[in-house]
């Protein structure tokens, strides 16, 4: 069997795709929370919870309505996306213009409660999701098996990513995202509606973090804490991509993925706290994250 | 004045808990040039601000062809018809030239067409790729009024274009401002400059610790250097 610096490639390789899988995750996650912040100004600690919701809502769409995965990916997304349009404009609007602090301490308030609740009607077990069975199976790549849905994963998270990127640096309705962001009251005061823009940035975002749910539901399970785990790592991927960067969030999100995949090849001990150490090294040599701009 | 394009009356406005627009009365007409001389914290800015609805917390009479204004958010003002050039300019640095250009949407017909834009402000067409905060400021200055043309705005309120600038970039955007004003343009002005302003002004106001103080035609501005030495104090 071939080594590299004494690995076999087979766990090389499968810890790499293990790491990519994750980096998807966490790119498509950071990438909702910077476009969040970005518009905003909100750190949104809902958005664990809101990634999980939409892994519940698959779940209960298929449990309940017979709903499968394919129509899930589009609905579970909308209904989230429509439960944050209503705390957008009922909640976090009243708070444009405080402290981000109050938006910060509003969403892990939802987050809580959201996450309790599905805790008191489901338990904490995780829930099995099976995968569509278009995407059952593995591939042989020569030098490794690859599950079907994993390497679908990847895809579709890439295409989410440059997706997003594309709206918000290519379209009309991002430079209006863009400009909002460096000054919301002269993009309004020029005639673009931007509350209407706020709220649907701010359920753009909580969709995309369902959508991130729903594909992870058949890998890791659906439980109402699956969130909670997750969104620590996502906050110090945004941080070390800059704070409000789409393309940081989405670059550090698969680069992070990707080292702490190789971390549990060649010092699992440290595993789980590379990306951490990576952030407190970027904090210090570069305030504002990698991609970010410097204020 | 019914004829009037703009229409304010008893315009009150505060920051916070400062009173700092007291009882101000405006009339613009469709076509004018109108300016508004005051020096510094005279309340020129915090007018055209109040007039917008960016300065939110207001009283009085504000019409737009007769339609009320005053409860409108601020991008429905925008929508009924005023283009808003401030006077930090605006020019987005995560945009080019071309984004900043075209990112106010189109409110009515009538506006200028990107080639016009382009002709009458070639730099711009030739800088259309560079990013907006890398012009220089009379460029950006420029790109300010020239992103207001395009959205069919029936009147335009144009906050000091001329602060900070080269007299030879003055002398050019005072052209731009004639060449608007034959095309019917209406436009309000706030300017410290006079001398600038007489080029376009057909009217102008005075403005002294937020209220109007007096009015006179373009043409008494000369016969009047007396009383503006005074209240400007230059």
């Amino acid at each position: 069997m071939s080594t590299i610096f004494g690995i076999p490639t087979p766990a090389l390789y499968g810890q790499i795709l293990i790491g990519l899988i994750n980096g998807s995750f966490y790119a498509m996650l950071s990438l909702g929370l910077a476009v969040i912040f970005g518009l905003l100004r909100v750190i949104n600690f809902a958005h664990g919870a809101q990634y999980m919701l939409g892994a519940f809502a698959a779940y209960l769409l298929l449990t309940y309505l017979g709903i499968g995965y394919w129509p899930a990916l589009i609905l579970a997304p909308v209904i989230v996306g429509a439960v944050a349009i209503v705390i957008e404009r009922f909640m976090l609007r009243r708070l444009y213009g405080l402290d981000p602090l109050y938006g910060l301490l509003l969403t892990f308030g939802l987050a809580l409660i959201m996450e309790g609740a599905f805790r008191h009607w489901f338990g904490a077990a995780g829930k099995p999701y099976a995968p569509p069975a278009q995407l059952t199976g593995a591939v042989n790549l020569g030098f490794m098996f690859m599950p079907i849905y994993r390497g679908w994963v990847v895809i579709a998270s890439l295409v989410v990513c440059i997706g997003t990127w594309l709206l918000i640096e290519k379209t009309r309705l991002g430079a209006y995202l863009r400009s909002a962001t460096e000054n919301a009251t002269l993009v309004q005061a020029f005639g673009v509606n931007v509350p209407l823009l706020l709220t649907l940035t701010y359920g753009l975002g909580a969709a995309l973090a369902a959508l991130a749910g729903v594909l992870a539901a058949p890998i890791y399970q659906v439980s109402p804490l699956m969130g909670t785990n997750l969104i620590i790592i996502v906050f110090a991927v945004v941080v070390v991509g800059g704070m409000g960067s789409i393309l940081g969030a989405i670059v550090t999100g698969y680069v992070l993925g990707v080292l702490e995949g190789l971390t549990k090849v060649f010092y699992p001990e440290a595993s789980s706290i590379v990306i951490f150490v990576i952030m407190a090294i970027v904090l210090l040599v570069r305030p504002a994250g990698l991609f970010g701009r410097e204020e | 004045m019914s004829n009037s394009l703009l229409e304010v009356r008893g315009l009150n406005a505060w920051y916070g808990e400062s009173h700092v627009l007291h009882g101000v009365d405006l009339d613009i007409r469709e076509g004018e040039t109108v300016t508004l001389l005051g020096r510094n914290g005279a309340g020129k800015t915090t007018t055209l601000r109040a007039i917008m609805g960016i300065l939110r917390r207001r009283e009085g009479v504000i019409r737009l062809r007769g339609q009320d204004l005053l409860g409108l958010p601020l991008h429905k003002v925008a929508q009924a018809g005023i283009g808003y050039v401030p006077e930090e300019r605006g020019i987005f640095a995560s945009l080019n030239v071309a984004e900043n250009l075209t990112l106010p949407p189109i409110v009515s017909d009538g506006g200028m067409s990107l080639d016009e834009i382009y002709t009458l402000f070639p730099n711009l067409h030739e800088r259309r790729t560079s990013q907006g905060t890398k012009l220089s400021g009379g460029e950006q200055q420029m790109l300010a009024i020239a992103r207001v043309l395009r959205t069919g705005a029936r009147i335009i309120l144009l906050d000091e274009p001329t602060e900070g600038l080269a007299p030879v970039i003055v002398q050019r955007i005072g052209d731009v401002l004639v060449a608007l004003k034959k095309r019917g343009m209406t436009i309000l002005l706030v300017e410290q400059n006079f001398r600038f302003a007489k080029k376009v002004a057909d009217r102008f106001y005075l403005m002294e610790d937020g209220r109007m103080v007096n009015s006179f035609p373009g043409h008494e501005l000369d016969a009047r250097m007396d009383e503006l030495h005074e209240v400007l104090g230059v």
